[in-house]
């Protein structure tokens, strides 16, 4: 697309922007249009309202004669882009709904005040976007193509938006009290002795609620990686055809609300649980709380993380040539010493990455430690009641996170050193023939003692959810048949048409339309991003990786967090629609479609699209007709990853639902909260089956797509898939 | 005299610290057919893709036909290229590949699938048009690329290493087919090989280049009766280099001195003097006694004719007879009567 093409595109959509839809975000509907709340800038402008906003018009106004006479002048447009899009924000921040925020503006403004933008300002944004993308290309940036111009640009300035100034917007409240910059604050809010005391080591108190994030992260790391390990040396290593069965098993956790195990082991090891009961009759073992702190959520977490430990190692264990183990036991060595010498030093990058991982997983898991955490709190809950909980408090919840976010860095830092150092054992697997050498006999059995068992306990506690539903209360081992929670949840009636009654079908359905309309989002962009990524040369182009990247590293509770406090307030105010749910989880889901798309690219030739080039294609032309079908696996891998997270995300979310908007795992998590565990059961068993659904027709459409949380296969090259608890 | 077809102004091509094309300039004269020949490496598909506008220029000036291109992309360039790997697309059928450079330039769907058709019938391809390209042998690929580039009517078609991913028996007829079809149509090539076989049976001009720069540029005779140095001669085609000095040369013959001994051969005029000399193995003719002495030092049979290598005192000498001369053994003092030399600058 030449640039002008894109100038006169852009001017129209400001101009659409200035002269139709409502200028500011709206409270009560289009009602008033084209006045009163629901009027369009231009109709303010003329009414007097607003004058501040003048320069806006006039600046679009200035790049309108030269485009008018087929020029597209680079450094114009550039500077009316940029011009409008600068005003609107600056004026957004410095004239507020209570008023003028910045004391600079008042003495021009007086106590002017208004709302946030609304669809108005956001075409004109776009085109002013359009605007300076155009310039750009005029002067033969991009090589001079204004799609691709357009494309890098807008989606840097969505990732800002949305993914690196809420981290700002972090920062900037930990450092700020009373209304004013306090460093103090700051660094006392960040040492404080509800982080960093070690009171647990000396007397009956809890510790910091660092170390307890630290304890508990490590343990998960280590156990989850090596009972990872033992279902990964069986299914490579020990003829035992079992590989149906544990990816099964594999496949659960990833379709699963995270915290579903949680209301599972209540059920099973609660105080009134089945297994609690049994062993009070049997043994008179007294009833106690034990499963709510540390062992509750660990169990938890590593029931929701071995399997993702299990997929990245089976990998690693299959990675290894045969032929370096064949060549070991020629020269006389017998299997353990093998397994000690050959396989064990080779496994230990694929251990490390598989550690880290789990580490990551659980720094950022939310939904366990809720529901089962008790007095036990880490970082992801103690800011989630910082916000939530009876002593509000913004500043204390955004120190907290910003600890939550230097441990996660911290892990990914580690994890990338790693994973950077360890291609020098990569060894690789293909026509490298030979036949792996079979698990030293000791070694198998010790695997399987682990693995079956733990198998078994997966399977009971996935069945627990699946019968708590269908009995009156399994909670209190009351055992008789009832259809009573699902009646509750999802009851429909015939009164003059079909009346959804059941308390769970608002977030049901708000939260299939979420994610629905953030699936093809995030896939679009994603593989857009990625197309930018792989196949274009621009200056800039390691920064946008690392903006899009960016979110991986970024725990659901920290982005809940940053979202609130970021568009709480006007110019950019979302908070309590169902936009802000999108957009969260459009820029969540984000890199794991970028990162698809570019190992989809990878398999691309080049010379496909240099051969579409050198036949006149252009870049839209290239992308649509070549590429984007060439894509369709990663495509449609991006879409049901995005949708079925979105559908299971709870951490990032729980900040942002309103009693309008809210989404399916927030209602189950409330439903805990108020003791109806037979109810949240029922719902999580019907999520998991709309998953189940909707992963198996995908399946079945490109045969076996990868849509675990957590790309398994590439995960040893590529920096791990992030979470969503 | 019309445009030159392509023509480059001190054209540099910089890829971070190495100049993979440097400096170059040339007239390629239209309705021609050019090979750009040279060893792996020496910029030869940079060369291409410059004139393709799959890379622009960090120096230099770029014309087709007339017309500065140099800051044009490769959409807005009138060339179409037929890549090593044929870079067909692998979700559309034959027809539509064909098809897909008139429809994205705006044809409408049924004129561009009609001449997409007439183009594959008039390259044999009738019958293949709803064939996806992984069900179509190597050469029939190579066709559908190369009716796929003629489909837009280029200024300039350009063509890289065509042969590469055919088998060889394959390769000289598929030569002779690009061959024929250039000289039909009277289309401007260029052609990328490193086979200089290959450049000398089918271009009318070949350009040799060597580490980024033109070696030398002429016809396949000039360019092997005529190298400009010891590289050149190389690499058209076998060539023993040695040292000596011109007695006499005035045109025609030449009286020479060679590894001590005084022959007479065939070469153009050269000044007096000493000289580095090119002689191809075939226009060394061994005998009894005479031109330069030298000894067997091996000797093989191959059927149409016997290669040996002969001791001098300038040097050994690859030979090449026919299998009816004379045969020598191993060890055989030998007489080697130099029937053409080429000299050599530089
Ligand atoms: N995209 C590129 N980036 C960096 N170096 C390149 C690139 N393309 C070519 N080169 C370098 O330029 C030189 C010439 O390459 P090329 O034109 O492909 O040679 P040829 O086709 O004659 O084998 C080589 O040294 C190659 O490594
Ligand atoms: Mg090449």
């Amino acid at each position: 697309m030449g640039a002008l093409s894109l100038a006169r595109i852009a001017l129209a959509c400001a101009a659409f922007g200035l002269l139709i839809p409502p200028w500011y975000g709206l409270e009560s509907g289009f009602a008033s249009w084209p006045g009163g709340e629901a009027a369009p800038l231009a109709v303010l402008l003329a009414g007097g309202a607003a004058w501040w906003l003048w320069p806006v018009p006039l600046i679009l106004l200035a790049s309108a004669p030269s485009l008018l006479a087929h020029r597209a002048e680079g450094r114009l447009l550039i500077a009316c882009g940029a011009g409008v899009i600068a005003w609107v924000f600056l004026q957004g921040w410095a004239i507020g709904l209570p008023g003028t925020v910045w004391s600079i503006a008042a003495p021009f403004v007086g106590d002017a005040s208004q709302p946030a933008l609304g669809w108005g300002a956001t075409f004109l944004l776009t085109g002013a976007v359009g605007l300076l993308s155009a310039g750009l290309a005029a002067q033969g940036r991009f090589n001079g193509d204004a799609f691709v111009s357009f494309l890098v640009v807008g989606s840097a300035a969505l990732l800002i938006a949305f993914v690196f100034a809420p981290l700002l917007t972090i920062l900037s409240a930990a450092a700020v009290e009373d209304g004013r910059i306090a460093p103090e604050a700051m660094l006392a809010r960040l040492t404080a002795h509800e982080a960093w005391s070690l009171a647990c080591v000396t007397s009956s108190l809890g510790c910091g609620v660092v170390w307890n994030t630290l304890a508990l992260a490590t343990l998960t790391g280590v156990l989850s990686t090596l009972l990872g390990l033992a279902f990964a040396l069986l299914s490579a290593r020990a003829n035992l055809h079992l590989g149906g069965a544990f990816r099964a098993l594999a496949i659960l956790p990833l379709i699963t609300p995270p915290f579903v195990v949680s209301l599972s082991l209540i059920v099973l090891f609660g105080r009134t649980g089945m297994v609690t009961e049994a062993l009070s009759a049997l043994f008179g073992i007294p009833r106690s709380r034990w499963i709510y702190g540390l062992p509750g959520v660990l169990l938890a977490q590593l029931l929701a993380f071995t399997p993702i430990a299990y997929l990245l190692l089976e990998g690693a264990v299959r990675q290894i040539a045969p032929s370096l183990e064949e060549a070991a036991s020629t020269m006389g060595a017998r299997r353990f010493t093998v397994f000690r010498t050959v396989t064990w030093p080779l496994l230990r990058p694929g251990l490390a990455a598989a550690f880290l991982l789990g580490f990551v997983e659980s720094l950022s898991d939310f939904g366990n430690p809720l529901v089962l955490g008790g007095d036990f709190d880490v970082l992801a809950t103690r800011i989630f009641f910082a916000i939530a909980g009876a002593r509000h408090d913004p500043g204390r919840a955004a120190a907290l996170a910003l600890l939550l976010l230097g441990l996660t860095f911290g892990a990914f830092a580690l994890q990338t050193a790693w994973l950077g150092k360890r291609r020098y054992v990569t060894v690789t697997g293909k026509g490298d023939a030979g036949v792996p050498s079979p698990l030293p006999r000791g070694l198998a059995i010790a695997c399987g003692a682990v693995a079956f068992p733990w198998m078994a306990f997966t399977a009971i506690v996935y069945a627990i959810i699946m019968l708590g539903a269908f009995v009156h209360d399994i909670g209190r081992s009351d055992m008789t048949f009832t259809w009573r929670h699902y009646i509750t949840a999802f009851e429909v009636e015939w009164f003059q048409g079909l009346v959804f009654r059941g308390a769970a079908w608002d977030s049901l359905f708000t939260t299939i339309e979420v994610a629905a309309i953030s699936a093809p989002l995030t896939a679009g962009l994603g593989i857009l991003l990625a197309w930018l990524l792989a196949r274009q040369a621009f200056p800039g182009r390691r920064t946008l990786e690392f903006l899009a990247m960016l979110s991986f590293a970024i725990p659901g509770t920290v982005v809940g967090v940053s979202y609130i406090m970021a568009f709480n307030v006007p110019p950019l105010e979302l908070t309590g629609t169902s936009l802000i749910l999108i957009i969260c989880f459009v820029f969540r889901n984000l890199p794991v479609g970028v990162r698809g798309g570019i190992a989809a690219l990878a398999q691309i030739d080049r010379s496909l699209d240099e051969a579409s080039a050198t036949m006149g294609g252009g870049a839209v032309a290239t992308l649509r007709r070549v590429i984007l079908p060439l894509m369709r696996p990663a495509i449609i891998a991006a879409l049901a990853y995005s949708f079925v997270h979105a559908m299971t995300a709870v951490s990032a979310v729980i900040f942002l639902v309103s009693a309008r908007h809210n989404l399916a795992t927030v209602y189950i998590v409330g439903r805990v909260e108020a003791g109806e565990i037979a109810l949240a059961i029922a719902y999580s068993s019907v999520l998991i089956l709309i998953m189940l659904a909707v992963v198996l027709g995908i399946d079945k459409l490109v045969g076996r797509a990868q849509i675990g949380r957590r790309a398994p296969a590439g995960a040893m090259q590529t920096a791990p898939v992030p979470v969503t608890a | 005299m019309p445009d030159p077809a392509i023509r480059f102004e001190r054209v540099t091509k910089a890829f971070g610290p190495v100049r993979a094309v440097d400096a170059v300039s040339f007239d390629l004269p239209q309705g021609a057919l050019v090979t750009l020949l040279g060893p792996s490496g020496c910029g030869k598909t940079t060369t291409l893709r410059l004139i393709a506008g799959l890379e622009l220029p960090s120096e230099g000036r770029i014309e087709i036909e007339g017309r500065d291109v140099s800051r044009l992309a490769a959409a807005e360039r009138r060339i179409a290229m037929v890549f090593q790997s044929y870079a067909l697309f692998p979700h559309m059928t034959v027809l539509e590949n064909v098809a897909y450079g008139l429809s994205v330039n705006g044809a409408r769907r049924a004129a561009a699938e009609a001449e997409a058709r007439a183009m594959l019938a008039s390259l044999g391809l009738e019958g293949f048009e709803a064939r996806l390209p992984a069900e179509l042998s190597g050469g029939q690929q190579q066709r559908v690329a190369v009716a796929r580039a003629l489909v837009l009517r280029p200024q300039v078609l350009l063509f890289d290493e065509p042969l590469s991913n055919l088998d060889a028996r394959l390769r000289r007829r598929v030569r002779e087919d690009i061959r024929d079809l250039q000289r039909k149509l009277g289309l401007s090539v260029v052609y990328v090989t490193h086979d200089q076989q290959e450049a000398l049976a089918v271009s009318d001009l070949v350009v040799v280049m060597r580490d980024g720069r033109i070696a030398q540029m002429g016809t396949p005779t000039e360019l092997y009766e005529d190298p400009a140095d010891a590289f050149v001669a190389d690499f058209m085609g076998e060539a023993n280099v040695i040292a000596g000095e011109v007695l006499a040369a005035d045109g025609g013959r030449a009286r020479l001195r060679v590894g001590g001994a005084e022959v007479e051969a065939a070469m153009r005029a050269h000044p007096v003097g000493p000289a580095t000399l090119a002689v191809r193995p075939e226009a060394v003719t061994l005998v009894d006694a005479g031109g330069v002495p030298g000894r067997v030092a091996r000797a093989a049979f191959l059927g149409q004719t016997r290669e040996y290598e002969v001791e001098t005192d300038a040097g050994m000498l690859f030979v090449i007879a026919p299998a009816s001369a004379p045969a020598f053994a191993e060890g055989a003092a030998v007489g080697c009567r130099l029937e053409r030399v080429i000299p050599l600058r530089g």
